[in-house]
């Protein structure tokens, strides 16, 4: 039956190819959706954990979150530095990591931090960082890079960089009489901590010397022999994130911070802020769910339009198996096969299209939207997509099938 | 036990209120050639597919080879066509889009027989109805109408059939053509010595059967049935 019904394909490729197109892309599009959708909710989920609170200048929490963790736009404000010491100082605090950011290398963002980065910060399954090679910083001009930023540019243990002020690809203010040294290279996480270069609270520092009023002052910039960098001492931080040794202590803690006297802050739960960001993107992704599947189904339908349109022309062909012997259920299944059979390879074409897609995107993708797309999707979602799309076929397919297979009861020979 | 027996046999299309087919008897003894003469419309084509069963009786009874066909399920009926009848139409004896191994294929396997059987009994047609064996791999659209309608032939006698059936298989050759398929198909049907019901509007082609039968002279209905049809 195979036989009959791939030459019987064959015969008619025109319209059959035409079918097998819109349904591929149709395909591509749910599969595509979904991927997206779930690669997107892992990464996000997975980018940071164990965090209690997170503090910083008062704003929305998405913001926050965006800005400080996810390392996208800018913090509105920074906390100053008599802020920061008065709140690790408070009992009940087991560990906290300060975060500076606002500066970049060549599109990627500068972190300030210090050594309990390397020791607390958790992402995924509470999973600790790790190094590739080399170690943490240990002087203001040592620099830690993230492991997309290593092979991106082509950066080693030992290799010399500059970084600049400011945010942003090409940076008009390079200067190279301070060229910070790398000691170490993380090992990958897939969260945005892998195209981050980390430095100590002194390093930013160093990197704002010679500057006064947001101009560079040619005679006041330094040199990496300069004294200055002996005495560097951070002013201002612009998040944090802290560890508590009790969870019950969190929420008095968070109201304690968002009613802080001298500045107005705020701390947040990372996990509800998570879910915030998500449902935000959710309502989207929803969407774009919903009208992938409408695409879909208005590509099936137009499978099962073929194959009725068909049914005349091949009325005679229908006859004929009959005549030599064929029940009415070779002719439904025969059909039911034809059907299958371009829906299968719509599924598999369309998989092949979203995995080149997202081959050919990915860097794109990760660099503009900090999205870290795997090409090969392989999710249950999209296992689950492709078979109810060809079990989807097969159930739309009964339409002609069935009016074949009713018509092909009382034909006489030669359906006269 | 006759290969056909058929008594008060009625047939009426459904929504219609005169009846196609009256038949009060006809009989073909096994092994017999019957050319059943008749004008367009006359009821010829019904009455073979009553007799192949793709079509049931409105009144009557078809025996086929002792088998009452209205006793069979519908399966069995379908089962019973593929293995004791050969079938071969005026056209569209072929499923264009196979080669012509394809269709002996797709014939025989409704007949449940083995590929190695079929592929055997396929090559011996071939030669038997002087067609060249590389036709086998050609698309039966492909061929011209009298190849097409000698592998008509090999594709009716694949499964061994007892009985033949025939629906103007000539109306759409030339005389060449006619006369060298007349010939081919009955050394075929002494090789296999099977019963055959041709039918054809054309007299001519009497003079190659032991029996000649007028389907107007036995068929009560026919008036009407000229009228509706």
């Amino acid at each position: 039956m195979l036989e009959v019904a791939l030459s019987s394909l064959w015969s008619r490729r025109g319209s059959v190819l035409l079918t097998l197109m819109s349904l591929t892309i149709s395909m591509a599009i749910v599969i595509g959706v979904e991927h997206v959708r779930s690669q997107a909710e892992n990464s996000f989920v997975r980018t940071i954990s164990g965090v209690d609170l997170l503090v910083g200048a008062r704003t929305s929490q998405v913001n926050l979150l965006l800005y400080s963790v996810f390392r996208i736009g800018n913090a509105t404000n920074n906390i100053r530095w008599e802020s920061y010491q008065d709140i690790v100082a408070r009992p009940g605090i087991a560990w906290s990591i300060p975060f500076s950011l606002g500066d970049s290398h060549r599109g990627y963002r500068v972190l300030g931090t210090t050594a309990d980065y390397f020791e607390h910060y958790r992402y995924g399954d509470q999973e600790p960082l790790r190094f590739a090679g080399g170690e943490q910083f240990s002087s203001p001009l040592h620099a830690v890079i993230g492991n997309e930023v290593a092979r991106e540019l082509g950066y080693q243990v030992g290799q010399e960089i500059v970084l600049s002020h400011g945010i942003g690809n090409t940076s008009f203010v390079n200067h190279d009489n301070l060229p910070f040294t790398i000691t170490g290279v993380l090992e990958s996480t897939g969260t945005p901590v892998d195209s981050t270069i980390h430095v100590s609270l002194q390093g930013i520092e160093a990197i704002h010397l010679g500057w006064q009023n947001g101009v560079q002052v040619a005679a006041l910039s330094p040199d990496s022999s300069d004294p200055r960098l002996a005495e560097l001492r951070p002013t201002q931080t612009t998040a944090l994130l802290l560890g508590l040794d009790s969870p019950m202590a969190v929420f008095g803690l968070q109201r304690a911070i968002n009613n802080y006297p001298a500045e107005p802050l705020m701390a947040i739960l990372p996990a509800v802020a998570l879910g915030e960001l998500w449902q935000i993107i959710g309502v989207l992704e929803n969407l774009l769910q919903v009208i992938s599947i409408l695409v879909l189904t208005a590509s099936l339908l137009g499978l099962s339009t073929m194959l009725l349109s068909s049914l005349r022309e091949r009325r005679r062909e229908l006859a004929l198996y009959r005549a030599i012997g064929a029940r009415p259920s070779f002719i439904l299944w025969l059909i039911e096969l034809e059907a299958f059979t371009i829906t299968a390879c719509a599924a598999v074409l369309g998989y092949l299209v979203v995995s080149a897609g997202f081959a050919l995107t990915q860097d794109w993708l990760s660099e503009s939207f900090a999205l870290v797309i795997d090409a090969w999707p392989s999710t249950p979602g999209i296992w689950g997509y492709m078979a109810g799309a060809i079990g989807a076929a097969v159930v739309l397919t009964l339409i002609p099938a069935m009016v074949a297979y009713v018509r092909s009861l009382g034909d006489a020979l030669q359906g006269s | 036990m006759p290969a056909i027996s058929i008594s008060k046999l009625g047939f009426t299309w459904p929504g219609s209120a005169a009846a196609v087919l009256d038949l009060p008897e006809l009989r073909v003894e096994k092994g017999e050639s019957v050319f059943l003469q008749g004008a367009s419309g006359s009821g010829k084509s019904t009455l073979l597919s009553l007799l192949a069963g793709t079509l049931t009786a409105s009144a009557g009874t078809v025996e086929v080879l002792g088998t009452d066909l209205a006793t069979l399920s519908a399966r069995k009926r379908d089962r019973f066509r593929a293995e004791h009848i050969g079938i071969v139409f005026q056209q569209f004896n072929l499923i264009p889009f196979l080669t012509v191994a394809g269709n002996l294929r797709l014939a025989s396997r409704f007949a449940n027989r083995s590929r190695g059987e079929a592929e055997a009994r396929a090559t011996q047609l071939i030669e038997a109805l002087r067609l060249d064996p590389s036709l086998l791999q050609r698309r039966a659209d492909r061929l011209s109408v009298g190849q097409q309608q000698r592998v008509a032939i090999a594709r009716a006698f694949i499964n061994e059939p007892e009985i033949l059936l025939a629906d103007e298989p000539t109306s759409a050759l030339d005389v060449e053509a006619r006369d060298m398929f007349m010939q081919l198909l009955m050394s075929v049907r002494e090789m296999t010595g099977c019963s055959m019901v041709f039918a054809s509007h054309d007299g001519s082609l009497a003079e190659f059967f032991e029996t000649r039968i007028e389907l107007a002279q036995i068929n009560a209905a026919q008036q009407e049935a000229i009228d509706h049809a």
